[in-house]
């Protein structure tokens, strides 16, 4: 077992236990930071997979931004722990499970099929890590329409966002 | 793993040691040069009995720290009121390995990199690891279960989340006119002179930048999370003992690898007047590392500089500055830096497009301030913005 390995089976071990608290914590303070950790873990599988620059950005916009929002909200709201009993009705349970059921087909349909030996030379041939100036390459001219498109409708929820907050500023005058 | 020789692995391992424990040497020196310097600025002696000129007195504090009862409240959420002082001191530690701390030394014929790791996405690494630190200031606040600590710690992470934008965007000029990531490359494409460096090329996002780093550090003018006379001592005011000394030390940390940063991206890292390619493979490295390191702390000074001299921001004057002055700044900066460099590769005519272009989106939104708000009718009324302890007592 090398060195690179070691680290894959902590890094995922730690992603898993990461989620499961997540679910699994009563405290929504708790399930927050458990996220992060999964976040943080998930960051060092890209770093192993050599793409640094989807680590960094994963690191930056989830764990740095997005959950500190969160708990923002957490906190002003100061939800207290939840309770075992009545946290989710009968009805949303059976949701779940048949959400979870396609999920696990889904995951083990991908794990199987992408274990073949093509996916994994094609990844040895590369050279070992993405650079940024490649996935800038290929943003700007493979995936220029899907790029340009996301960016509309980020610009679309930040102007939606803004709207929203106006409105109810001049409602509450 | 196998193919790096002895030499490389025994050097970094001695750099890591010399870069942690010149940092928390420098966090002594950098607490000790605070009180002796407001001292000096509000003529007066500071600390000077402990050791020559005072400089033991961090030493002293240090070991008070230790041995003071370490009081955890009843009413904290204990794990995370213990880790939150860690998750504050961590980030500010590990930032510090991707800065380029001087050129490179060579022994044994091989070259070592005065660095402790140089990866390709050196400036990613830093914005992830700092936005990081916002955790250990949230968390310690809402575990204190206090409302001066929450109120502290809200203050704070808006106040990051906010400036935050600004330091991204001002790198990016840099990042366009280097397309590199990668600090070590940065530091290198600025030439010997002060005239070639990203300063000059960038200056308004080079003050964007510092003044963001300054909010992101929580000093003085923005240190609102810890406005004493609003909220006692903020997100840190039920820490005791080495807990607190633990957020006072990630304070000054973060002041030091911000300077570092800064030095490395705008002020020409290790550069000064050729001064750094003096003497043989060993002494041109550390004298590099000298010039580097008498940088950092000129900036440093800097910092104290300003905190004894300017008064603190209002809540709402924070925000305002923050989004309609620094965040317009460092946006134009990026979108003219693109266009000019582009169209003419002249770094001249960016310098200058970027200096005309700041001015002009500065007095846009100053004039557009002024026409918006509304004129207070008598001139009391502003005291409504901030409702002081003395409106109270009135």
């Amino acid at each position: 077992m090398n060195a690179e390995q070691i680290l894959f089976i902590l890094f995922g071990a730690v992603s898993l236990i990461g989620a499961i608290s997540v679910i699994s914590f009563r405290h929504p303070i708790y399930s927050a930071l458990s996220l992060v950790i999964t976040f943080f873990a998930q960051a060092g599988l890209f770093v192993l997979l050599g793409a640094h620059f989807v680590a960094a950005v994963q690191v930056i916009v989830y764990a740095g931004a997005i959950m500190v929002l969160f708990l923002f909200v957490i906190m002003l709201l100061n939800l207290g722990t939840l309770s075992a009993k009545g946290a989710i009705g009968p009805k949303l349970k059976g949701f779940a499970v048949i959400l979870g059921i396609l999920l696990a087909i889904e995951g083990i349909y991908i794990a199987v099929n992408s274990a073949s030996d093509t996916a994994v030379a094609a990844a040895e041939s590369a050279t070992g890590t993405t650079t940024t100036y490649d996935i800038g390459k290929l943003l700007f001219n493979e995936y220029l329409l899907p790029f340009e498109v996301t960016s509309l409708i980020l610009l679309a929820a930040l102007i939606g966002v803004i709207v929203l907050v106006k409105r109810e500023n001049q409602e509450g005058n | 793993m196998e193919n790096f020789p002895l030499v490389l692995v025994l050097s970094s391992i001695v750099k890591i040691l010399i870069i942690v424990h010149l940092l928390l040497i420098g966090v002594m020196i950098m607490i000790w040069a605070e009180r002796r310097v407001s001292g000096w600025m509000q003529d007066r002696l500071g600390p000077n009995r402990v050791g020559p000129q005072g400089l033991l007195q961090p030493v002293a504090d240090g070991l008070k720290f230790l041995f003071k009862e370490d009081i955890i409240p009843d009413h904290v959420d204990k794990p995370l009121y213990v880790l939150a002082p860690a998750m504050l001191l961590v980030p500010a530690l590990i930032v510090v390995a991707v800065v380029p701390f001087g050129s490179s030394i060579t022994l044994f014929g091989h070259e070592i990199p005065l660095q402790i790791a140089d990866i390709n996405i050196g400036i990613l690494y830093i914005l992830a690891i700092t936005s990081l630190g916002v955790y250990g200031v949230v968390l310690g606040a809402w575990a204190s279960n206090n409302k001066y600590s929450l109120l502290g710690g809200l203050r704070s992470s808006a106040q990051m989340i906010s400036y935050e934008l600004t330091l991204g965007l001002g790198i990016i000029g840099i990042l366009m006119l280097t397309s590199s990531l990668s600090l070590r490359t940065i530091a290198i494409e600025q030439g010997s002179y002060p005239w070639q460096w990203n300063f000059l090329i960038h200056f308004p996002a080079f003050l964007a930048f510092t003044t963001a780093m300054f909010a992101e550090t929580n000093r003085l003018p923005f240190d609102l999370a810890e406005a004493e006379q609003e909220l006692v001592a903020g997100y840190h005011t039920e820490y005791s003992s080495m807990k607190f000394a633990m957020f006072f030390m990630a304070e000054y940390m973060n002041m030091i690898v911000g300077s570092a940063v800064t030095v490395t991206l705008f002020l020409g890292g290790w550069h000064f007047f050729g001064l750094e390619n003096v003497g043989g493979p060993v002494w041109s490295g550390l004298i590099s590392f000298g010039i580097f390191f008498v940088k950092t702390a000129i900036f440093l000074f800097g910092f104290i500089w300003v905190r004894w001299t300017l008064p603190r921001f209002r809540y709402d004057q924070l925000m305002n500055f923050g989004w309609k002055f620094l965040l317009p700044v460092a946006l134009t900066s990026v979108v003219v830096t693109g266009i000019l460099w582009i169209t003419t590769n002249s770094r001249l005519v960016v310098g200058i497009g970027n200096a005309i272009s700041a001015f002009i989106v500065v007095s846009i939104v100053a004039g557009l301030l002024v026409m918006t708000t509304p004129k207070p009718a008598i001139q009391e009324s502003d005291s409504q913005f901030a409702p002081t302890a003395l409106d109270a007592v009135e």
